[in-house]
């Protein structure tokens, strides 16, 4: 099929479709309307499910229950809407099921802004309900790469009966560009009579539920959850490199969004000489702390910078990933605000200069 | 030998933890029985929830999901439009329905879901130890209104099946009782009534059952069952509220 020209919000709602998931609960919030407005228009052509929920504390629930019936099933919000899906992402990850979650972020804390922001990354990585639990976190950067990660969202999903959650900004859903739906496909649903409420007919009944009375079990249970989230390390972590095979000084690590920026800066650095390369991380959970670490133990490499919005909230990972060998230059702009390629490059400029790195050839 | 009293074959073999006396128990029952003789219960999807009933899935040997406080007719919307060839029935608490759940179960109503609500009226939060519930009535202590509910500072008990039955869109909604046998009877045919009319796809039905919870009520369950008919009947009327029928 060609290339159609998609605003992003419309492309995810159409990926999800063409991934085979035909129900979807939502509750409108701007940057991300869209998508509900696209889905309640499409889904009743396919004889698909659309139902706007009273909130989102309810679209969550309601995909808590439709997951649980065993069907593909997708909410979209953003940020204070996320928030009150919490409860429902701890829910679905505690009765290990598959569901996907996008929640195009947007500056706050509280009622914040409407434009894109990156304050929800430890929201988004490091759990955000109640418990010990991770989601598969995916972080597209273009309107292609949204369709691809939505459509790769519902087998993943499934692969490890855990919640799959998509993060962008408004910056991506608002924006038309190309896309390819037919560039990936998606794997048909796996069997899901093991688990799934389909109505107890010739099988013993299934159950979807989240109890432990025993904490010894409970703990089992968190153990076989490690287990888990070592599997997503091992098989799905994925990340983009850079301009990283020519031995560069310095790595940036940048995703969605503010990606897009510092590829520019770099392409702009590279002009110039610099020796600058960037890691993009895709999955954010797994994060890519193995590959970071290896870049950080060459020989090549004499620094690394975070260039994000938000406080730095992946910059925490990112030392982590390095145990702090070398300081990290970070940069932010945050509530809404997207930084400006030409800032980015001063601020590498900069950095350069502050680690007493060779930098442009003279 | 002629079988005349036995498990329904909906219900699990498992020991329920009920409380004596608590009135939980023979609402399961009823449900169960329900099921069976409507023949469903290969069909049937039932959504436990926080509260007492909490562990119902282990009671009922049908599929069963589990939902967070109140979120009930939520995760019964999910399951139901999603698989609409189901029968999907909520058992629900007052604390659960009428507290924390009140934005869930008003809306599931008024979107008209075809869905069953089976709702425990016990006045209190059985579980968590006998706290005040939306539901409790004007002066009855509970351990967070140690000397009676104030109506002035909590307001009135909330009538759940009088609030629902304003709301425009067909349903059956109906209040009956569990505190005589001649009243579960009663019941057990509302309940009937309720499921009959989701398997139709006719409406959204919601049965309130007045029920006991002698344990955090503090007497006995004879005594219970007095107060239930002395205090609560007159404040919460039995009857049919709405049907799919009315204008
Ligand atoms: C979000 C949340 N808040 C509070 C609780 C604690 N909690 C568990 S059951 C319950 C009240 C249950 O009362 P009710 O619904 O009347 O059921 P009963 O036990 O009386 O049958 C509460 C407050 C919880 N589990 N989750
Ligand atoms: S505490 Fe009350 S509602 Fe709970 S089991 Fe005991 S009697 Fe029943
Ligand atoms: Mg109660």
């Amino acid at each position: 099929m060609p290339k159609i020209l998609m605003k992003g919000a419309e492309a995810i709602g159409e990926a999800a479709i063409r991934a085979g998931c035909l129900s979807y609960f939502g509750y409108p919030i701007t940057p991300q309307s869209e998508v509900g407005e696209y889905m309640s228009r499409r889904l009743p052509e396919v004889g698909g499910v659309f139902v706007q929920a009273e909130s989102e504390v309810a679209a969550s629930q309601m995909i808590y229950g439709a997951a649980g019936a065993g069907v593909r099933v997708m909410t979209t919000t953003s940020s204070p809407g996320f928030s009150l899906m919490a409860e429902a992402m701890s829910y679905i990850a505690a009765s290990e099921l598959p569901a996907v979650v996008v929640n195009i972020v947007r500056g706050g804390p509280g009622l914040g802004g409407i434009l894109p922001s990156q304050g929800d990354y430890f929201q988004a990585v490091k759990g955000g309900g109640h418990g010990d639990y991770r989601c598969l976190v995916l972080a597209p950067a273009t309107v292609q790469e949204f369709v691809e990660c939505v459509m790769k969202a519902f087998p993943l999903a499934e692969k490890y009966l855990n919640p799959v959650l998509l993060i962008g900004d408004g910056m991506i859903a608002q924006m038309m560009e190309p896309v390819d739906f037919d560039a990936v496909k998606t794997e048909p649903q796996r069997d899901v009579e093991a688990w799934a409420t389909t109505g107890c007919k010739d099988r013993p009944r299934n159950v979807v539920e989240c109890l432990w009375l025993d904490p010894k079990l409970c703990e089992d249970f968190n153990f076989e959850l490690i287990e888990k989230y070592k599997k997503m390390t091992a098989e799905d972590c994925y990340f983009e490199e850079y301009e990283l095979d020519d031995q560069p000084e310095m790595v940036v690590v940048a995703y969605g969004t503010t990606s897009r920026i510092v590829r520019t800066a770099i392409e702009e650095l590279r002009k110039d000489g610099y020796k600058i390369g960037m890691l993009r991380p895709i999955t954010l959970f797994p994060f890519p702390f193995a590959r970071l670490r290896e870049l950080s133990e060459t020989s090549h490499v004499k620094a690394f910078s975070v260039v994000e919005m938000s406080q730095g909230q992946m910059l925490e990972d990112v030392r982590w990933a390095i145990r702090d060998k070398f300081p990290v230059g970070f940069f932010c702009r945050m509530g809404g605000i997207v930084p400006s390629p030409e800032e980015v490059i001063d601020f590498l400029k900069q950095e350069f200069v502050t680690r007493g790195l060779k930098g442009a050839v003279s | 030998m002629k079988t005349i009293f036995e498990r329904p074959q909906s219900m699990t073999k498992a020991e329920t933890h009920y409380c004596p006396g608590c009135t939980h128990g023979v609402a399961h029952r009823m449900v169960a029985e329900i099921v069976d003789e409507l023949g469903i219960r290969e069909k049937t999807v039932g959504i436990a929830p926080v509260g007492c009933s909490v562990l119902i899935y282990r009671y009922m040997d049908t599929d069963m999901q589990s939902a967070a406080h109140g979120r009930a007719p939520a995760v019964a919307t999910g399951v139901k439009r999603v698989r609409p060839e189901l029968c999907v029935y909520t058992y629900q608490g007052d604390g659960d329905l009428a507290s924390i759940g009140m934005g869930e179960i008003v809306h599931a109503a008024n979107r008209g879901e075809k869905i069953t609500v089976v709702f425990i009226n016990n006045a209190v939060y059985g579980m968590t130890g006998g706290q005040m519930a939306p539901t409790t009535m004007p002066g009855q202590k509970t351990t967070t209104s140690p000397k009676g509910r104030d109506v002035n500072w909590c307001g009135m008990p909330i009538r759940m099946s009088e609030l629902l039955s304003t709301l425009r869109t067909p349903s059956f909604v109906v209040r009956s009782s569990l505190h005589t046998p001649h009243h579960i009877i009663q019941s057990k045919q509302a309940l009937r009534r309720a499921f009959q009319y989701q398997l139709a796809g006719t409406c959204f039905s919601f049965v309130e059952l007045l029920s006991i919870c002698p344990t955090n009520w503090g007497i006995t369950p004879v005594q219970s069952n007095k107060w239930l008919e002395e205090t609560m009947l007159p404040y919460y009327p039995l009857g049919i509220f709405k049907t799919p029928e009315d204008k």
